[in-house]
This record gives structure tokens, C-alpha cells and sequence, in this order.
């Protein structure tokens, strides 16, 4: 679904992004973790072109998104994208949020966004708050209503840029459970994050950065238990023992 | 349209009057931007004070002086406050320049009440536990400020005060009203003498904004130069 | 100061109409009100003009921008009074004249507060608008204009306020507003100057304080509900 080929992107003089390339397929759930500064998030960002690339190519659907001339919107419409900040528009209501964009982008009349949007806030365990503000929610209610937003666009492809790392700790699980759900219903996810437990549960595949570089791909079994590069053994190892290498 | 006449700005008696409404302007300026600065320190320090009266106070002269505009406060210094002082004092001010004099005091106490909300402002962006610091030390209320807390709040207010000195350059031309000869004036008279107004006006707007340029300029130096250091 | 006000209230309020044109303070409610309200949608296309990513439409309206806030309005409302008549050969009444004059003044500082009010809020919304699919256009319309003018009004408010006090300035063309009818009433009563200018500063009192209260509640009001400009002290002071 989402091909990257010899993507390469710089800050000015700092690389962020090196040689990349990977292939997402359909119904792939993909997780992407690594140090800070790895660049995994930079990188997430570059397949909606939320981040430009300065060399290579990025099919989703197996046109380019990066390409001059292309119509970057009726991409972005087909991929859903959940921050870590969730975003929610204050001056709309949970249910217009959801809505907003299908009636603008769609053409869907009201009754039938309405209707759209409840399924969705149903499906994350909001709907009782459809006419809430968004301030007069909790954090990882705000998150869940994010998700329904994204889903309201019926996109094939989810991308979740930490989606619980700005949480706190008691509220990650609720939006962990709804991410686990939507896999279940077969949706091609690329998640970045540090939550290890789910990328041990739900992820198809771990890709694990850093400096700019992919530099394992292994399923979350063999990520965890058999870590192939040096790298990654020090990441897995610094956070399973915090506190081992000042020993 | 006219051509152009440069000869009109740049010598003979036209160039002198412009001259001489800049120079004056400039001195509006100057008298009106150190009268007003003491005061709106009084006035800033009274809005803070741990006495609610000398609070009240405070409020009551920004309050009234900010929601009257400038050129009312002209007109009441120039027609009506000479009225209410005692004969003598009438006759000597009316001798001398009583439209420059009055239009320094509005201008003041107009400023000063916009300066007075920026050095509040200034001093409130100081954590309160630097003033509770300075009290600990066994400073008093004035001790305190002068030692503690008007140090650090001078970076924090000389932006907006600078921006308010441009607002106060501007203001100087609403002396126009009651008769001074600064610059304003002067650029009507010349337009009147001449119904050359392209090149009165044209002086007088390089004039007001290369001096608002140069004011503009200095804020920016500042900022460069004593950035806010916080902790 | 009784017998003046009994006398003259009248004269105060509306000038000579019906039997000369509108004037007092009904004139310069009326030339604030139309003066912002013309103001307003200039003063949004300024700031959005201010933010744009297109280089050809900033630099010009920062341009003119920057020279405007630079000027006093006198100075604006001489070009609008003495030079525009002999470029355009139209000769505009007083009122027209300050009503352009205050347009174009107010319009550049709106620009500065629309533009602050669209930087202050998060980046993340229009982000988030873009990521959707939503192009810069609507994602403007829909997401951040509607929160940034939100946020802004208090300060639109205020700016009304400063648009009431710049009103008084039309006294140097002759426009009968009510500093100028004051000074007319000045003239004829001529023994009590200091009262007649006490009741006209009153009356400005009253009304400016009144709206900037007006809007000291609608800030907080704002705050409450989690809505208010990131810093309200950026956004520049106008004093007239």
C-alpha cells in the first residue's frame, strides 16, 4: 500500500532521514520505534507530506505523493493521521469534529456524517459525548475522539505519530484498546510509539530506527527476544534495565 | 498632478517652518517622555500597593485618562484648566507658551497612564516569590521593589515602553488642535500658503516615520541586546 | 454645570439635525460603528495577507502596513482631506473623508491583531485541518479564522474603543462630532470652559470605559472556556 524508495530528507545540513526503504503492505500492522532524535517520527510525517523528502519516492496506492503538481489533499483524505498532541478543534463540538471533514471533502449530507459519527464515537466508547466540547474532556478521551475523526474519512491507511505520549499514565490503555480494535478489523496500520506491549501484542512487524536509519526489521517476536542489531539491543536493554548501565 | 517640487522642502522659508515644526515636535516629545515616566512609575506602584485607597487611586487615573481621548485632554488643559487657577498665574502663563505647556501635560499624563498598565504589567511578570524573597530579607514594600523586583522588570517593560514612546511621537501632532507650531502645523500652513500639499504632506510623513523608524529601531536593539533572562 | 447640560444636551447629542446635518454623539457613535465595521473585513484580508505563504502579496501589505502604524492619523486623514480631492477630483464631505481615513487606519492595526491571533494559536490545528485533506484555504475558513477571531475579540473591542476616541480627531476638518460641539458650546457659553470639558470628558468616560469592562469580561469569559490568545500583550495597544 505504501512503498518508500531511497527516501533521504535534510534539516539543512543534519540528515534526518537516510536511505529509506520499505514497503507497507494492506492489512499490515507496523510498528516503529527507536531512540529519540531516530527520526521515526520524521518519518511518519513524510507519508502524507506533512514533511517534504529531497530525494527518493513515495507511492501510496502506487502513485507519488511527493511528486510537484500532485493534488496533496486527495491523499491526505485517503490516509488518516493521529497526533500525539490529538489537535481536536476547540470551537467544534466532538461530533462536528468528526464531521467537519466528510461533509466538506465527501459532500456528505448532515444526516448522513451525523450518522457516520456516531458509529465511529460508538466504536471508540464516546458516544454519550458526541455534543461535549473538547475541553471538557480528558486526555484520553481526546484521543479516542481523534481516531474517530481520522476514521470518519473511511481511509485505508491509519498513521499514529505516539499517540500516548502525551497521556497520562492511567489513560494510555483506553486509547491502546481502540488502536487493538481497529487492527482486529483488518485496517493497515503504522504506529509510532514506545508503548512495547502493544507492539509485542498487535504489530505484524517491528522497524526499529535510529539516526535516520532503519536498522532492523524483525516481527515483534524476534525483535524482542533475539534483537539482531547492536543498536537495538542497547535500546531494548536501556529500557527493560533503566538504571544497568551506570552499574 | 503637480510635478514634484523638491526646491519648496529643501531651502527658503517653507524648508525653515517644516524645520522648525520638527524640531518642536521633537521636543513635545522629549519634555512629555520625562514627565511621564516618573509618573506612570507612581502611578504603577500605587495599582500595586498593599493599600486598597492608594490601589483605587491608581485605577481611578488610568481608568479616566485612557478611556478620554488625547485630543479632549488638549482641549481641557488649553480652554479649560487655566479658567480655574487663580489670576496671576492666568496672566503669566497666557504671556508665555501656554498652548506648548498645555499640550505637554496631556501628553504626559496621557502617556503615563499607558505606560503605568506596561510597568505593571512588567512587574507582575516577576514571580511573586522574588518579591516574597526581598520581604523575607526584612526589605520593606519600596525597599523590596527598588532592590529586588523593578531591576529584573526593567527588561520585561522597556519593549512595550519604547512602543509606547512611538505611540507618544505620534501623538505629539494632536497639539496641532490648540495652536502649537510643531510639525503638523506647520505642514498645514505650508499647504495652505503654497496648495502644494503633496510635498507639505510628503515631508512631514518622511519626517514622522523616520523618527518612528528610528524608534522601531531601538526596540529591536534592545531586545537584542538585553534579552529577558528568566530562571 | 446644570444649566449647561439642561440647555444644551440636545445639541450635544445630535448637533443640528434635524435642521443641519447629523452631528455630536450620535455622529460619532455612528462614524466609530461604520468606521470598524468597514474596517474589520480589510483588516482580516491585511493579516491574512501578512501570513500568507506567497511572498508577492506579503511584502506589499507589510509595507503599507508598517507606514500606516508609523503615521499619526492626523497625518492620515490630511493626505485622505487635502491631497485625495486633487488626485481624484472627487470632493468628499468631512464625513466620508475621516470615514476613509479611519478605514485605512484601523484596517493596519486590525491586520496586526488578526495576524497575532492566527500565530498565537497552536500549530497543530492547521496542521491537523491539512492532514485531514483539507486544503490552506479551508483549513483557514473552517479551523483557524473561526478560533483566531474568537479569541480576538476582546481585543476588537478595545479596538472599537480606540476607533470612539479617534473619532474626536475629525474636529480638525470640521466634522461635528462632539468634541467639536463641545468647543461650540464653549464659544457661545465662553465663562465656563473648564465644566464644558469635564462633561465631554465624562461622556467619553462613560462610554469607552463601559466597552473596554465589556471586554475585560468577554476575555475572561474566553479564558474560561479555554479560548484565549496565547498573549494577549503582543497584540499592540493603539492610543489616539
Amino acid at each position: 500500500m505504501i512503498e518508500l524508495q531511497n527516501v533521504n530528507k535534510w534539516y539543512g545540513s543534519y540528515q534526518a532521514l537516510v536511505d529509506i526503504n520499505e514497503t507497507i503492505h494492506k492489512g499490515e500492522v507496523v510498528v516503529v520505534c527507536g531512540p529519540s532524535g531516530s527520526g521515526k517520527s520524521t518519518l511518519i510525517r513524510t507519508f502524507n507530506r506533512l514533511e517534504a523528502i529531497q530525494s527518493g519516492r513515495i507511492l501510496f496506492e502506487g502513485r507519488d505523493i511527493h511528486a510537484p503538481g500532485t493534488d496533496v489533499n486527495a491523499f491526505r483524505s485517503r490516509i488518516g493521521f493521529v497526533f500525539q498532541q490529538f489537535n481536536l478543534f476547540p470551537h467544534l463540538t466532538v461530533l462536528q469534529n468528526c464531521t467537519m471533514a466528510p461533509m466538506q471533502l465527501r459532500g456528505l449530507s448532515r444526516k448522513e456524517a451525523d450518522e457516520r459519527a456516531m458509529a465511529l464515537l460508538q466504536r471508540v466508547g464516546l458516544a454519550n459525548k458526541a455534543n461535549a466540547w473538547p475541553s471538557e474532556l480528558s486526555g484520553g478521551q481526546q484521543q479516542r475522539v481523534a481516531i474517530a475523526r481520522a476514521l470518519a474519512m473511511q481511509p485505508p491507511l491509519m498513521l499514529f505519530d505516539e499517540p500516548t505520549s502525551a497521556l497520562d499514565p492511567e489513560m494510555v490503555g483506553e486509547v491502546l484498546l481502540v488502536m487493538r480494535d481497529l487492527t482486529r478489523d483488518g485496517m493497515t496500520m503504522v504506529c509510532v510509539t514506545h508503548e512495547m506491549g502493544f507492539a509485542r501484542e498487535v504489530a505484524d512487524r517491528v522497524l526499529f530506527m535510529d539516526e535516520g536509519k532503519v536498522l532492523e526489521r524483525a516481527t515483534p517476536d524476534d525483535f524482542f527476544n533475539r534483537p539482531q542489531h547492536p543498536r537495538a539491543q542497547q535500546f531494548l536493554s536501556d529500557i527493560r534495565s533503566p538504571f544497568a548501565r551506570g552499574a | 498632478m503637480p510635478l514634484f517640487d523638491y526646491s519648496l522642502l529643501l531651502t527658503g522659508k517653507y524648508h525653515d517652518m517644516l524645520v522648525g515644526g520638527l524640531l518642536l515636535s521633537l521636543q513635545l516629545l522629549a519634555a512629555s517622555l520625562l514627565l511621564a515616566l516618573p509618573i506612570a512609575l507612581v502611578v504603577a506602584l500605587l495599582r500595586l500597593s498593599p493599600l486598597a485607597p492608594l490601589r483605587w487611586l491608581g485605577f481611578a487615573y488610568v481608568e479616566v485618562i485612557r478611556n478620554v481621548p488625547l485630543l479632549a485632554h488638549m482641549l481641557f488643559w488649553y480652554f479649560g484648566a487655566p479658567e480655574l487657577l487663580p489670576e496671576g498665574i492666568k496672566q503669566w502663563l497666557y504671556a508665555g507658551h501656554i498652548e506648548a505647556y498645555s499640550a505637554i501635560i496631556a501628553l504626559s499624563l496621557y502617556t503615563a497612564a499607558f505606560m503605568a498598565e506596561d510597568i505593571r504589567s512588567g512587574i507582575r511578570a516577576i514571580p511573586t516569590v522574588q518579591f516574597e524573597a526581598g520581604r523575607a530579607l526584612g526589605f520593606g514594600f519600596l525597599g523590596t521593589m527598588r532592590r529586588v523586583v523593578l531591576p529584573q522588570a526593567l527588561r520585561v517593560t522597556v519593549p512595550p515602553l519604547i512602543s509606547q514612546t512611538l505611540s507618544l511621537w505620534k501623538n505629539t501632532s494632536i497639539a496641532t488642535v490648540i495652536g502649537v507650531a510643531e510639525l503638523m502645523y506647520q505642514a498645514g500652513q505650508v499647504e495652505s500658503a503654497t496648495f502644494r500639499s503633496f510635498e507639505s504632506f510628503a515631508f512631514a510623513s518622511a519626517a514622522y516615520l523616520t523618527v518612528s523608524l528610528a524608534i522601531t529601531g531601538l526596540a529591536t536593539w534592545y531586545h537584542h541586546r538585553y534579552p529577558v533572562r528568566t530562571i | 454645570m446644570l444649566e449647561i447640560i439642561n440647555d444644551y444636551w440636545v445639541y450635544f447629542l445630535i448637533g443640528q439635525y434635524p435642521n443641519g446635518p447629523l452631528g455630536g454623539l450620535v455622529l460619532t457613535l455612528l462614524l466609530a460603528s461604520c468606521g470598524l465595521v468597514l474596517a474589520l473585513p480589510l483588516g482580516v484580508m491585511l493579516g491574512l495577507a501578512r501570513v500568507s505563504p506567497w511572498r508577492w502579496l506579503r511584502w506589499p501589505v507589510t509595507g503599507f502596513v508598517f507606514v500606516v502604524r508609523g503615521l499619526p492619523l492626523l497625518m492620515v486623514i490630511f493626505w485622505a482631506y487635502f491631497f485625495l480631492p486633487s488626485v481624484t477630483g472627487v470632493k468628499t464631505d468631512q464625513f466620508t473623508t475621516m470615514l476613509i481615513a479611519l478605514v485605512v487606519f484601523d484596517a493596519a492595526y486590525l491586520a496586526e491583531i488578526v495576524r497575532a491571533g492566527i500565530q498565537g494559536l497552536p500549530r497543530g490545528q492547521m496542521e491537523t485541518a491539512r492532514a485531514l485533506g483539507l486544503g490552506y484555504g479551508r483549513a483557514m475558513r473552517l479551523v483557524v479564522l473561526p478560533q483566531s477571531l474568537r479569541s480576538m475579540l476582546p481585543s476588537l473591542v478595545n479596538q472599537f474603543v480606540s476607533t470612539i476616541k479617534e473619532t474626536s480627531l475629525g474636529y480638525i476638518i470640521g466634522l461635528a462630532e462632539v468634541s467639536f460641539i463641545a468647543t461650540q458650546i464653549n464659544t457661545q457659553v465662553f465663562t465656563k470652559p473648564a465644566q464644558i470639558y469635564l462633561i465631554l470628558g465624562l461622556t467619553y468616560f462613560i462610554l469607552c470605559f463601559g466597552l473596554s469592562r465589556f471586554a475585560y469580561w468577554l476575555e475572561r469569559r474566553l479564558a474560561r472556556r479555554g479560548m484565549s490568545v496565547a498573549n494577549p500583550a503582543s497584540a499592540p495597544k493603539v492610543s489616539a
